[in-house]
Parts: C-alpha cells; sequence; structure tokens
C-alpha cells in the first residue's frame, strides 16, 4: 500500500507517528557542530595558507603558487584518507573537513579504495567519482553559465 | 503438525529443540558488554580474506559449521540449511551454502531474518519435512554501509538517531528431538509502513511493524507481555525502542522491565561510538545464539518472545523518494 493512495486516515496516523518520532529522536547539536566545522575548517585553512606562504617565499608567482597550494592539499586529503585518519576528522569536523579541498580528494579517494576490489574499470574508474561526481557535474554547468552570462552583459 | 492461532500465528505440537547455536562477532563487537557469551571474536574485519563480502559469507560458513561440530552433526545430515543476510542477491548466504553442500533456501526479511529463519526452519521440523534444520543470519558493518550509504574512508557526520551495523553472524540447530530450549510458538509479521523515509532512521521505520505483530502475537495467542520473562526486539536501538512502547501503550500493551532490544544490548552506547544501538541480520542473531540462549538453558529465563525486525528498503527505493517499509517475525522459546 502506497501513503500517495492511502485513506485520510491512514495519513492521519501517519503524521501522528511522524510527531511521536520527532519528540523521541536526538537532536543535532547543531552548535556544537558549528563550532567543530569552525575550528576544523579553520585549521586545514590555516595549513594551506601556511603552504601558501612557504611556495611565495620561495620564489612561485602568485597563480603559480595558488595551484601548487590546491595540489599540495589534494595530495595531503587524500593521504590521510588512505592512511584512514580523514574520515576521523569528518565525524568530528562535519562541513568544516568537507567543503575545502581536502574533503574533495577524501570524496574521491575514499570510494575509490573500496572500488578496487571490483578492478580498474568498472570498480575504480567506474566509480571514483560516485560522491564527487555531482559536484563536478553542477560545477561546470554553474561555471559555464557564469561564463556565458558573463559573455553576454559584459 | 502445528496448530494455527488467530489470523498470522501458530504453536508447533512438537516444538522443535535448539540443539545447538554458535556466533562469531568482528571485533567491536568483541569489545561490548556481551562479549563474554561469543564463541569466536575476530580480531581482524577481513577474517583472513580478500574482500569483506568474502568476510561476511565466511562467518555467516563458519558459525553454521561451529553449531554443527558442538553437536556432532554432519552436514549430509541436515535436511535444510535457512540463512539470509542484507547484501544484493543475499550473497553472503548463498555463498556460504555453496560450500555445505546442504538443501538450501534462501531468505531475505532483512534484519528480521533470524527469527523469520526460525520460524520457518520450526515449520518444517513440525510439519514432519524435517528432522534437522540448521539456520543462520549475519551481517558486516563494512559491506553494508557500502551497499547503503558512503564509502567507509568517505568522511561523514552520522546523524545522532544513526545505528550501528553489527559485524557477526549466529547460527541454530533445531532438531525434531534431544535436549535444550523449545521454539513454541511463532507470529509472521505483516509489511508496515507508516511513512518513515530517512534511511538514517530506521528504528523509527521498523517500530510500527513491531508493534503490529508483537499486538497480533498477543491477541493470536491469548498471551500478554507480563506472560513472558524476556520480550525482544531485533535492532530497533534507542529511537526505535522509545516509538515501540509508545506505540504499544497507544494500544493498551506496556512494555516494561521485561523489555529489550539486541541492538541496545550488543555495545555500550555510553562508551561505544554507535549512536542509536546496532543494527544488521547479524545483531539478533549473535545476541540470541549468545547471551539469551545461554540465560534459557541456565534457567535464568523461561520464556522468552524475540521479535527480529527488519526495514525492507534499497539504495534505489530510498533514492526514489519511497518510505521504508518495516517488518517484524515473533517466535517464542521456552527453556
Amino acid at each position: 500500500m502506497n501513503e500517495k493512495t492511502g485513506s485520510s486516515e491512514q495519513q492521519l496516523e501517519m503524521a501522528e507517528y511522524q510527531e511521536l518520532i520527532n519528540t523521541v529522536r536526538p537532536r543535532h547539536t547543531y552548535l556544537k557542530n558549528a563550532i567543530l566545522a569552525f575550528l576544523v575548517g579553520g585549521s586545514i585553512c590555516l595549513i594551506g595558507q601556511f603552504i601558501l606562504q612557504i611556495y611565495t617565499v620561495q620564489g612561485l608567482e602568485q597563480q603559480q603558487a595558488q595551484a601548487a597550494t590546491s595540489a599540495t592539499m589534494v595530495f595531503l586529503g587524500a593521504f590521510l584518507t588512505g592512511i584512514g585518519v580523514y574520515d576521523q576528522i569528518g565525524k568530528y569536523g562535519g562541513a568544516g573537513s568537507i567543503v575545502p579541498i581536502t574533503g574533495f580528494a577524501n570524496s574521491i579517494v575514499a570510494p575509490a579504495m573500496e572500488a578496487r576490489r571490483e578492478g580498474f574499470v568498472f570498480g575504480i574508474g567506474a566509480r571514483m567519482f560516485t560522491i564527487a561526481g555531482p559536484v563536478l557535474v553542477y560545477g561546470f554547468l554553474i561555471s559555464a553559465l557564469i561564463g556565458i552570462s558573463y559573455f553576454l552583459l559584459r | 503438525m502445528g496448530q494455527k492461532l488467530g489470523r498470522q500465528s501458530f504453536r508447533f505440537n512438537k516444538p522443535p529443540v535448539i540443539a545447538a547455536a554458535a556466533n562469531i562477532v568482528g571485533p567491536m563487537e568483541g569489545e561490548g558488554p556481551l562479549a563474554a557469551q561469543f564463541d569466536w571474536i575476530l580480531d581482524d574485519i577481513l577474517f583472513g580474506e580478500p574482500t569483506w563480502e568474502r568476510a561476511e559469507s565466511k562467518m555467516l560458513r563458519e558459525s553454521a559449521k561451529l553449531a554443527l561440530r558442538k553437536i556432532n552433526w554432519q552436514p549430509r545430515e541436515i535436511d535444510f540449511f535457512l540463512a539470509g543476510d542484507l547484501l544484493d542477491q543475499i550473497i553472503s548466504a548463498n555463498f556460504a551454502a555453496r560450500g555445505l553442500e546442504v538443501p538450501f533456501l534462501g531468505l531475505f526479511g532483512a534484519c528480521s531474518t533470524f527469527s523469520e529463519a526460525i520460524m520457518v526452519g520450526s515449520m518444517l521440523i513440525d510439519g514432519g519435512f524435517a528432522a534437522r534444520v540448521l539456520v543462520a543470519s549475519g551481517s558486516h558493518h563494512n559491506t553494508v554501509e557500502r551497499q547503503f550509504r558512503f564509502p567507509i574512508e568517505q568522511g561523514v557526520q552520522r546523524p545522532p538517531y544513526a545505528q550501528w551495523t553489527v559485524t557477526g553472524s549466529g547460527a541454530l540447530a533445531l532438531a525434531d528431538q534431544g535436549e535444550g530450549p523449545v521454539v513454541t510458538m511463532g507470529t509472521a509479521g505483516k509489511v508496515v509502513d507508516l511513512g518513515i523515509s530517512d534511511p538514517n532512521n530506521m528504528g523509527a521505520a521498523m517500530a510500527p511493524a513491531a508493534a503490529d505483530t508483537l499486538i497480533s502475537h498477543f491477541q493470536d495467542t491469548g498471551t500478554a507481555p507480563e506472560d513472558y520473562d524476556l520480550i525482544l526486539t531485533g535492532d530497533l536501538g534507542t529511537v526505535g525502542s522509545e516509538a515501540l512502547k509508545e506505540l504499544m501503550r497507544m494500544r493498551g500493551y506496556l512494555l516494561e522491565g521485561n523489555y529489550r532490544d539486541c541492538g541496545m544490548l550488543i555495545y555500550d552506547l555510553a562508551r561505544q561510538d554507535v549512536h542509536a544501538g546496532g543494527s544488521g541480520c547479524g545483531c539478533s542473531s549473535v545476541v540470541f545464539t549468545g547471551s539469551i540462549l545461554n540465560q534459557l538453558r541456565e534457567g535464568r529465563c523461561r520464556k522468552v518472545l524475540l521479535a527480529s525486525t527488519g526495514a525492507l528498503l534499497s539504495p534505489t527505493s530510498s533514492q526514489q523518494g519511497e518510505t521504508i517499509p518495516g517488518i517484524a517475525h515473533a517466535v517464542v522459546v521456552e527453556g
């Protein structure tokens, strides 16, 4: 039986049950999550800034130093995923460790690590972007839309 | 031959005997409060296999073989092997049966598979179709996470009401005669859906099915909650258990001191990072074949109502916005 075709009595029962669940379900600890996300996300950015400084001091151009920093952060995210640390950071950091580029690396390496047992083609190749894929697709879409808007409005 | 009671229940005329039981659990379950009640605690979550899926299947097979070894039964003496798990096409159970060479019936009731298997196995014996039946169900945290949720190494936060899939497998050997606790009654559950669609909140999705089965059981058999030393649900966790108690109270049944949930027994909820408790096909099977059966054998407990609970979702159904139907099957085991 589908709730969409259910009687109004059933829908009432479902609404009452949802209400009951809302009272017994533990709350998300939003404040704690926000503070931890700020601290973890901030720390990751601080490390990135530190690496950027080093590259700049070593004589890289601003743009080159930024690209090199991104590459280094991606490597760190991937490496920490590989040795089983990044999921622990993510457990506490939440959005703070998902949003930075290290989180992007994590979301590609984590499924790839699991899928290696299904082989290189249908395993790693096909599944690597199951989590990061949507980010890429909509990232490309939005950048194309902005590019077109810029071209038209310029 | 058994006797049908009411709409969904039945009493076995010659109650099948639980001749032996065995279980295997993962490292985390081995750190929980029931550690001493398990036969075999793995220190390697891969169980020496190249993949988690193979490890899960091996747990099922080895727990079944261990139950047989305890009473010196050979696989060729078994009339039926009934088993199930949570993976697509129940591969763990199918592959476990591959090596046993025993007539095999694969079952899928999600996490309700264990009580479903005991119920069907008892029917086969009481119906005269079998003298010896082996039942088993198991799950592996990592296989279930990757099938239903996120990759293990993905840095995600689990909501506080999420449950932790148990790594473990439990098996029972049922016989038409012998010594041991007996399966006296059963109640087959209906699929019930009260519209929960959050796949992280499976206890809430399953609680209405548990309430439906328990109430049907009490009505059909003319028993009441206080007739049991222990009423045990499979894996409702903290949220589902509270919801069940409330649903039962609204219908005039009080679940109090004699009510427990396997998902809350298997882990130390304060110390182990499992949020609302354990879940999975292995949850009720390892708790029942360990601690509960020991209590029955030692006479600390005489009459147990076990209702394993299953959430009948798939990753596809969740993504398509379907709500999560639940099911619960109940069996009565008496010491």
